[in-house]
């Protein structure tokens, strides 16, 4: 008998359905199921993380007896800095302002890649900052506050 | 005439002067965004979608949507001709001989053939989807509760069938969208359902910040994992017109690609795709020298490229006559019509019929905008190509955001975005396809609404989606595509396929 084996991708794969069936199942006991002839609010979401689990327990069969392609290189620098990213955006986008908040979004950013120089990111976010400015809030005229409360007044003319 | 009539208003609502300068800036903003390399249609117009939300009118909004579409089929096709880098998997055909014709000198007269065929086959299609959409949206106007489910079933399974790899996984990819669509408030009764205690998320997760996270941010970290220069040969493109030779053998692919491809296009679940590929086939089949295929065929390029755009095309008739997207750019156009307070369905074309028109007059605008403005423009997309990636997806990341964020002015929005985009990330690297996903997404709350009318009006007997005839009939179709994917003769087939397009 040959060892037991599971493949990585699908391991993977198998334990982050269940794990995601698993979690909307939970949830959906916590509601109302009611019956098929009115359904409650947690009747189908429920049907379907039961589905869902058994879809992965389908996979998780799959990865013990194939192998499959390997997951291969994994971007973490540009997780590191680009997800970070929009959340940033979210955080100091009331705080800071529009202005401020979308020049350091961008310079975060930059830095997922290797290659990009520090004086290269400062100057492309600068003129993006100038460009999102004249778009979007001069232009197309959105309602963001372009600079926030958090900054003294006296750095806002 | 009733379909002249319905044309004629069509028109006049799409070359109203605003309506004429949306659609012209989508095409440029669709095409400028779509050569970038590595970044797909679906993608570019996940991220183009926000700006559309700021202008009020929903006609104009969509009409400029449409734009950025073809403008991005367009740039995708013109990265896979110079750079042998398909941005969409529809135009991966393309690349097989239509990179080979630049290598052999000839990437003007290639432009220019895939922008003529594109233009021929979106012509025929747009008068296909004229005269085909009325009577379908007659039928449709008589599905119940349960005839819509059973449709979107369909609609689902299908795009089980079309997607890359195991079946399994992209069925998983269909369930997960379905739930996550359903997040938010429960509709009949007011509970929220899965928001974690977050009141931000009462009305749903934004549907613009999954699309983004899931196909934006998760195609820029996968750019990212193996970062080399891209070479660019081509400097500068000369010889656009295509020689009298070039005309005499690509008139008859173009054709019989435009019907294969307007064909398709209606199947739901990505026709585009399949469209492209089965031209290709054909063509390589009935030519008279099939060893030149590969190798820089005219009839590789015209064949496929009408064939992609007719059935992109042909592909707003399920979207519009029933509301049921073919593919993600169309889930992306119905999440569209929601936020603008369109209740996509049968009921678009009789209640609005300047919009529904209107977007299908600029359809055929949107493609002869492309012909004309494109092939001069074809210098400047050139050199953004040689734009290094790095500089641009700083640039990418910020516009997501700021265009998320416009559109409820939710913070939490953002940061589904980052979610989703690390969610998406993973799932693919877990070689899951998005595309399922998103079409889940979209239709959950259809689902789920039309299962519970449905449910209500037989009394709680599921038999009424059996004893209803169109019903039956529709869930009889969804069951034999399932059958036949899992068909061991099909699956193998079905992999070479995936293989070869790849």
């Amino acid at each position: 008998m040959k060892p037991f084996t599971i493949d990585t991708t699908n391991g993977i794969c198998a334990a982050l359905f269940i794990f995601l069936g698993g979690f909307f199942a939970l949830q959906s006991l916590g509601l109302e199921i009611g019956t098929a002839f009115r359904m409650g609010p947690g009747y189908f979401p429920l049907v379907l993380a039961i589905v869902l689990i058994l879809l992965g327990a389908v996979i998780l069969v799959e990865a013990v007896r194939f192998e499959s392609e390997p997951i291969g290189h994994i971007a973490w620098r540009g997780m590191l800095f680009i997800l970070p990213a929009p959340i940033f955006f979210g955080l100091t986008v009331r705080g800071l302002g529009f202005i401020p908040s979308i020049f350091l979004t961008a310079l975060i950013a930059s830095f997922a890649s290797g290659r990009m120089r520090p004086l290269t990111a400062l100057v492309l976010s600068a003129c993006l900052t100038l460009f999102a400015f004249l778009v979007f809030s001069y232009a197309l005229g959105l309602p963001f506050r372009r600079f926030g409360p958090w900054l003294p007044p006296w750095l806002v003319w | 005439m009733e379909l002249l009539d319905n044309l004629a208003l069509g028109f006049s609502t799409a070359t109203s002067l605003a309506n004429l300068g949306f659609c012209l800036i989508g095409v440029l903003l669709g095409t400028l965004i779509g050569v970038l390399p590595g970044i797909g249609a679906t993608a570019t117009i996940a991220m183009l979608l926000p700006i559309t939300f700021q202008i009020g009118d929903p006609v104009s909004s969509l009409i400029m949507l449409a734009g950025i579409y073809y403008g991005a089929q367009y740039g995708g096709s013109t990265t896979a001709i110079l750079i042998n880098m398909p941005g969409e998997s529809s135009s991966a055909v393309t690349a097989i001989d239509g990179y080979q014709m630049a290598r052999n000198g000839r990437a003007g007269a290639a432009l220019a053939i895939a922008a003529i065929g594109s233009f021929f086959a979106g012509t025929v299609s747009t008068f296909l989807v004229a005269i085909f959409a009325p009577p379908l949206t007659a039928i449709a106007l008589q599905f119940g509760a349960a005839e819509y489910f059973s449709l979107m079933i369909v609609g689902l399974v299908s795009s089980v069938a079309l997607a890359h790899g195991s079946i399994v996984k992209a069925l998983a990819m269909v369930v997960l969208g379905l739930l996550l669509g359903i997040v938010g408030t429960d509709i009949y009764t007011g509970t929220p359902r899965f928001t974690l205690g977050i009141r931000e998320y009462a009305d749903g997760l934004n549907f613009v910040a999954v699309a983004v996270g899931v196909f934006g941010v998760a195609e820029i970290l996968r750019n990212l994992e193996n970062e080399h220069e891209r070479s660019v040969m081509i400097r500068s493109v000369s010889g656009l017109m295509p020689t009298r030779e070039d005309f005499r053998r690509m008139a008859a692919p173009i054709v019989r690609g435009t019907i294969i491809g307007s064909a398709l296009g209606i199947l739901p679940g990505g026709g585009a795709i399949l469209a492209a590929f089965a031209s290709y086939t054909v063509e390589k089949r009935v030519s008279k020298n099939p060893g030149e295929f590969g190798k820089g065929a005219i009839e590789g390029v015209a064949g496929p490229e009408s064939a992609n755009n007719a059935g992109a095309q042909t592909s707003f008739i399920p979207m519009l006559t029933l509301g049921i997207p073919a593919n993600p750019v169309m889930a992306l156009m119905i999440g569209a019509m929601i936020i603008q307070g369109i209740v996509p369905g049968p009921n678009v074309a009789i209640e609005q019929p300047a919009l529904f028109w209107g977007i299908i007059a600029s359809m055929w605008i949107g493609n002869l905008m492309l012909i004309v403005l494109n092939l001069p423009l074809i210098g400047l997309w050139v050199k953004l190509l040689t734009i290094p990636y790095y500089v641009l997806f700083p640039i990418i990341m910020a516009f997501c955001s700021i265009g998320v964020y416009s559109v409820n002015t939710n913070i939490y929005d953002l940061y589904a975005v980052a979610f989703f985009g690390f969610l998406g990330y993973l799932l693919t690297k877990l070689r899951c396809e998005p595309a399922p996903l998103l079409l889940g997404f979209v239709l959950g709350p259809l689902l789920e609404e039309n299962l519970r009318r449905a449910m209500i009006l037989s009394r709680g007997d599921p038999s009424t989606f059996l004893t209803r005839p169109i019903s039956a009939g529709l869930l009889f179709v969804a069951l034999a595509v399932l059958v036949i994917v899992f068909l061991p003769g099909v699956k193998k087939k079905r992999e070479e396929v995936f293989v070869e397009e790849n």
